[in-house]
Order: C-alpha cells, then structure tokens, then sequence
C-alpha cells in the first residue's frame, strides 16, 4: 500500500474531522472556508493513493482489509461532494467527515497489507460486487448522517430557540432531501452489489451460504434499507422515525461489516 | 482635523424636539450651502432624518461654533434645546459618524437604511459643493467602515421583526418559499402583513377563511388567492404549508388531532402554524407532532428579542473595529497636515538647484550629453539626502507626536520656506497616505 499519499489523504480530512467536532462542540464554523478545499486535496490525494496501490500490487488487491477501507472511505467522500455538488452544502460532513478520517486512518496505519491468496478474490466481478455494496453503503452513511441533522435542526426549531449551529444548518426540506436522494443513490448500487455477491458466492459454494452471519446481515440491512424507502414513498415517512430506521440500517451495516471475522465464505485468506 | 458635528437623535431628544429639528428634503441643499458658506466654516454636510439630525462641518480653527448657523437656519432661541443637543469635535465626532454609517447608533442596532441615508445627504452637498477634500476623505472613510462592520460583525443579519422572523422561520423549514402555499385563518391587520412578507419571498397561494366570509373574499382579493367557507377549514388547511391563524375564536381551533390527520392528508409533509391570536389558535400540543412547527406570537417575540441581543453583542465588536478606524483615520489626516510643507520644501530645493546650474553653466561651456546627465544627477542626489531628514521628522512627527505644528514651523523657518497653502488637493492627500505606507 503507497502509504505516503494515503497519510497525506489523512492529513486533509483531518480538517474535515476538527471542522466536525468545532460545529458539534458549537464553537462556530471557523474551517467553512477551508474544509472543502481541504477534503477536495484529500480526496484527490485518497485517489493517486489507491490507483497506485493497484498498479504497485500488479492487481486489485480489493479485499486486503487496509485497501477496502481505504476504498470504502473514498466512494463516501465521492458521493459525499455528489450531494455537495448538488446542494452546496458540506453539513452532512459532521458525520461523514469524521467517519472517513477514522476509515482512512485505519487503513494508513496497517503495516503491511494481509496478501491475498484466495484465487477467487483476484476475479474481475469480485471489483464490481465490492464497488457497488461500498457505493451503497456510501449512499447509506450520507442518509444516515443527514437524518441525524434533520433531528437536530428538528428539535432545534420545535425548541423554539435557534442556536448558532442550527442557524448554519441548511434549512429541513433541504436535509431531508439529502437525505432521502442519498438513500435514492445508494439502494441500486447496494441491490446489484447483494446480486453479484450472491450470483458468485453461489458460484463457488452452492445456495448453503445464506447461513453465513456476514451474509445474513447484508440481507438484513438491503432488507432495512428497502424499508426506509418503502415507508417513504407510501407515507412520507421522515424526522425522527426515518432517523430511527436509518440508524439502524447503518448499525446493520456495521455489523455486516465487522462479520467479515466470522465468516466462513467472505474471507481474504484461504484457510 | 477641525472636525465639528452638533446633533439631536432618537436617545437624546423626544420625537417633538426631533421634528422641530429636522429639515425637510427640499430645504436640505439650501441648508448645507449657507453652513458652508458660514464664517469660519471649510465644508459641511447635514443628515436629517426622522431619528436624527446630524450637522456635521470642518472649520479653519477648530474652535469656530456653529450657534449661528443654527440660530439663523432654525430662527428660534436653542437656549431650552441645550440640553438635546451633543457637540463633538475631532476625533469624536469621527467616531460619531463612523458610528451612525454603521448603524451602531441607530434606535434597531444594524439596520440597514440609516448607510443610504448618510449616502444621499453626502450626495446632496457634494451637488451643492460643500464638501472637498477632506469631508470627502471622512466619508469615504465612513462608508468603508460601514461595509467593514456589516461583513466583520453580525450585526445586521439576524431579522428583529416579527414578520420577518416568521418568514426566516418558515425559510429554516421549507428551504425556499417557491411556490409554498399560504393559509389564512382570520382576516386581521397581522395576517395580512405576515402574508405580503411570505408572498415577497415567493410564496404563490394565498387561501382565506373568515367566520365573516365578506372579509375573506375582500382579503383574498388583495393578494389574489382565494377564498374559503370556514366551514370547510378543516377540509382545505391540509392545502397549505403555512397557516397563520388570527382569529377571535375563545378556544383553539387547531388541536392535536387535527394536526394528525393534516399531516395523514399531507403524508407527512412539514407544516408551519404561526399563531398570532390572543387567546391562543393553535393548541401547543401540535408543536410535539412529527413535521408540525407551531409559533404563538411570545415565540416570535422571544426569537425577535433574542436576536435583539444578539445584535448587542456583535455590537461590541463593531464598536471595536470603529475605534481602530478612528486612530487611522486620524494618524492619515495628521500626515496630512505636514503634506504641504514637504511639497513647498521640495520646490524649494529644486529652486535652488535649478538656479545654480543655471548660474554656472556659462563658466562650464558646452557640456555633452553625458556630462549634463553627470551634473543632474550631482545635484539631484545631493538635494535628494538633504531633504532626508526633514521630510522623515515631519513624517514622525505627524505620526506620533503632538507637537506637529511646532514640527513644521521650525523646518519652514530653517529652509525659509512661504506660508502653506490654504487648500489642500486630493492629490497630496494620496502623497500622505503613500507616505505613510512608505514610512511603515
């Protein structure tokens, strides 16, 4: 892994992180100038660095835990400056930004990446099933992040007293856009992600890989995640209980991810 | 500086000295011209609006008053107005202007007009040629520090009106009021104006329903909306993404479950309730539903003194920036003052240079090109380290000291130098503050 640029990439959403935690601490937005500048260096920094990670490697070495992060952490960033493009708005950056900086940090301080040996991973399609789930999840943390801001500026304007932060958020239509887009973006990109997994794994192990507890929760989250859109398109469904469900798919999501330790089919190693 | 500004405002004088005061639009270019055609008096400007008057003028002396004036524009004895009356002078009545252009000293703190104000009245004598140099350099001055204290402080951006916070409020919920509709409960004066502020922001559709459905069909007709059988207020409220309830009614008319069943109708998109009717419209029980925001008109008048306050705060900071302003502004005109000195020292010596090449030319006989080249650049360079000095103690001492005038008579008296000239042009005030950056 070329750390020097994927260290650099840290440095610059480093000032995504502390922009983050100056608004959520309500100390102002002192970085507003400089953080999309900042993340948009560490953005590009992010990609030089995983660009020449696969051509240092000879080939995508997608499933070392170190590379994965790091991809995850920059499909988040891209669909992150999407929404920005779009919205003009860096917000969503409170949760984004610090969940970035915490993956891309990970991924900078592993040593030396876990080497592939499983022949299967070193198949093309494994790329476009890990693209697209990452893209989802992408798609899935920005929605998550904005309904965590529709809460705030929610309460905030229920409260009846306007503070310094929720002056600076965007006003609630615009939140709940986002959030609902990035929920828009992302379900396709998960869907195809959870065929082409599937369509592989049965591949290779036959239909007996549902059991597997990683598997199980990727279906769990497609599951939750269909049903915030679902209860979108049928009630409207938004604030608090959209937030609620959305909290849980990306706690699912989580889980999903960390089952990579437990499972038996999604493995990097061959055992 | 010679800076003198006599004034009453909302703070020092009741409404009916303030009128007794004030001069009307018409008469203003006339005033101006006879105060700057007073003795003693260089330039002058007056700013008169319905909180102040401001009669503000430069004077050769600095010890001139403009009791005169006064007594001749408004023909009555100001004995009893005295104590109305503020008098600054010099740097004070620098930061007094500085202090209105930024809306420090105004009755709302930070709002916006008091700048075009003090913009026109600067128009007017100017058009009247009352103003030259340096009430130009004190204006310009003052516009830059109203722009500074309006894009440094947030002075002036939070709204202090009920109306318009409604409308910032109803902008923090639906982003843009593009095309949102407008629900009117009741047809009062409030309502009313609430809507004109909404339907400014874009909003489009107006509805109105009136226990008195006359008054409805009246008030619908103003903003082109339309009217509504309160009957049927239940049934059509859904309709809209802000209601603005005024009605008489003892009770409230909107309850919890009516707002469960707007919301069922609306799947779920967000609704403003501004209540402004005492006894309150809106039960406060609607404010805990998902997507419904109700304002009663303590909330809006809470937000308003909030930001009141907050404007207090920033004004803290302004008054900080105006001070900083202050000693420039006072540091460049005191350059000012030593700027003709250095020009006629500098004529001076290029006299004298002048007329000595002339005087041994004949002795030198036909010079080449290069020898006259040679000659100019001699005296030049020796002209050039005598001036040195006394131009960069003139510079300090305007600078520093109080002793400037001290300053510059003694180096007219060493160098022999003519009395200053009485006006002084824009031109040499540039030369004073390219000096000064150049002294930095």
């Amino acid at each position: 892994m070329p750390l020097i640029w994927l260290r650099v990439a840290v440095g610059f959403y480093a000032v995504g992180l502390v922009y983050s935690l100056l608004l959520l601490s309500r100390k102002g937005n002192l970085l507003a100038k400089v953080v999309e500048p900042a993340v948009g260096l560490g953005l590009i920094f992010h990609f030089v660095s995983l660009v020449e990670a696969t051509v240092l490697i000879g080939h995508i070495s997608l499933a070392s835990i170190q590379y994965s992060e790091s991809l995850l952490a920059f499909l988040a960033m891209v669909v992150f400056f999407v929404f920005f493009v779009g919205y003009r708005t860096t917000t969503p950056g409170i949760i984004i930004f610090p969940i970035v900086f915490v993956l891309t940090l990970a991924s900078a301080l592993g040593q030396r990446p876990v080497s592939i040996t499983s022949p299967t991973l070193r198949n093309g399609w494994i790329f476009v099933h890990i693209v697209l789930i990452f893209t989802g999840y992408a798609g899935l943390f920005l929605s998550f992040g904005a309904s965590l801001l529709y809460l705030v500026q929610e309460r905030a304007l229920k409260s009846k007293r306007p503070t310094p932060l929720v002056n600076w958020l965007p006003p609630l239509q615009t939140i709940d856009d986002i959030c609902y887009h990035a929920l828009l973006f992302g379900f396709p990109f998960m869907t195809f992600g959870i065929v082409t997994g599937s369509v592989l794994l049965i591949e290779k192990y036959g239909p007996m890989f549902f059991v597997d507890p990683k598997i199980v929760l990727s279906f769990l989250m497609w599951a939750v995640y269909l049903l915030l859109l679902y209860t979108r398109w049928s009630s409207g469904w938004r604030g608090r209980r959209a937030a609620f469900l959305a909290t849980f798919a990306f706690i699912i999501a989580i889980c999903a991810w960390a089952a990579n330790n437990f499972s038996r089919v999604h493995r990097f190693i061959a055992s | 500086m010679n800076f003198v500004l006599i004034g009453v405002n909302h703070r020092t004088a009741p409404v009916e000295v303030r009128e007794r005061f004030a001069i009307p639009e018409s008469h203003l270019p006339e005033a101006v011209r006879s105060l700057a055609s007073s003795p003693g008096v260089e330039e002058a400007m007056i700013v008169s609006t319905c909180n102040r008057v401001e009669i503000l003028a430069r004077t050769t002396d600095g010890m001139s008053s403009l009791d005169g004036f006064l007594r001749q524009l408004y023909g009555f004895d100001l004995a009893p107005y005295r104590k109305y009356l503020y008098e600054y002078r010099e740097a004070d009545a620098v930061r007094h202007l500085f202090r209105v252009a930024a809306s420090l000293d105004s009755m709302i703190v930070g709002e916006p007009q008091i700048l075009g104000q003090v913009k026109e009245a600067y128009a007017t004598a100017r058009a009247v040629g009352a103003v030259n140099s340096q009430l130009d350099a004190l204006l310009t001055r003052a516009f830059a520090v109203a722009k500074r204290v309006r894009n440094e402080t947030a002075v002036a951006t939070s709204a202090v009106s009920v109306a318009s916070v409604a409308v910032d409020l109803a902008k923090k919920i639906f982003g843009n009021l593009d095309g949102k509709a407008v629900y009117l409960v009741g047809a009062g004066k409030m309502c009313e104006l609430a809507a004109r502020h909404l339907l400014a922001h874009g909003a489009k559709q107006i509805y109105v329903a009136n226990r008195t459905y006359e008054r409805a069909v009246t008030l619908a007709r103003k903003f082109n909306g339309e009217a509504v059988v309160f009957d049927q207020l239940y049934e059509t409220v859904p309709r809209a993404d802000i209601v603005i309830s005024s009605t008489g009614a003892p009770h409230a008319i909107f309850r919890k479950e009516h707002g469960e069943r707007f919301l069922n109708r609306r799947r779920n998109r967000p609704m403003f309730f501004i209540d402004i009717a005492v006894p309150r419209d809106v039960d406060p029980e609607m404010n805990k539903l998902d997507g419904i925001f109700v304002y009663d008109i303590d909330d809006l008048q809470q937000v308003v003194s909030s930001h009141v306050a907050d404007r207090h705060v920033e004004a803290e900071h302004a008054e900080a920036i105006v001070q900083m302003e202050v000693e420039k502004f006072q540091a460049r005109l005191q350059t000012l003052d030593v700027v003709p000195t250095i020009v006629s020292l500098q004529e001076h010596l290029e006299t004298v240079r002048q007329a000595e090449i002339d005087r041994v030319r004949g002795r030198l006989g036909a010079m080449t090109p290069e020898q006259e080249l040679a000659v100019e650049a001699l005296t030049r360079g020796i002209i050039n380290k005598i001036m040195h000095t006394p131009i960069t103690t003139l510079k300090s001492a305007a600078r520093e000291s109080q002793e400037v005038t001290t300053v510059i008579d003694l180096v007219r008296r060493l160098f022999g130098l003519r009395e200053a000239k009485p006006t002084i042009v824009r031109d040499e005030a540039n030369v004073a503050a390219g000096g000064k950056r150049g002294a930095n």
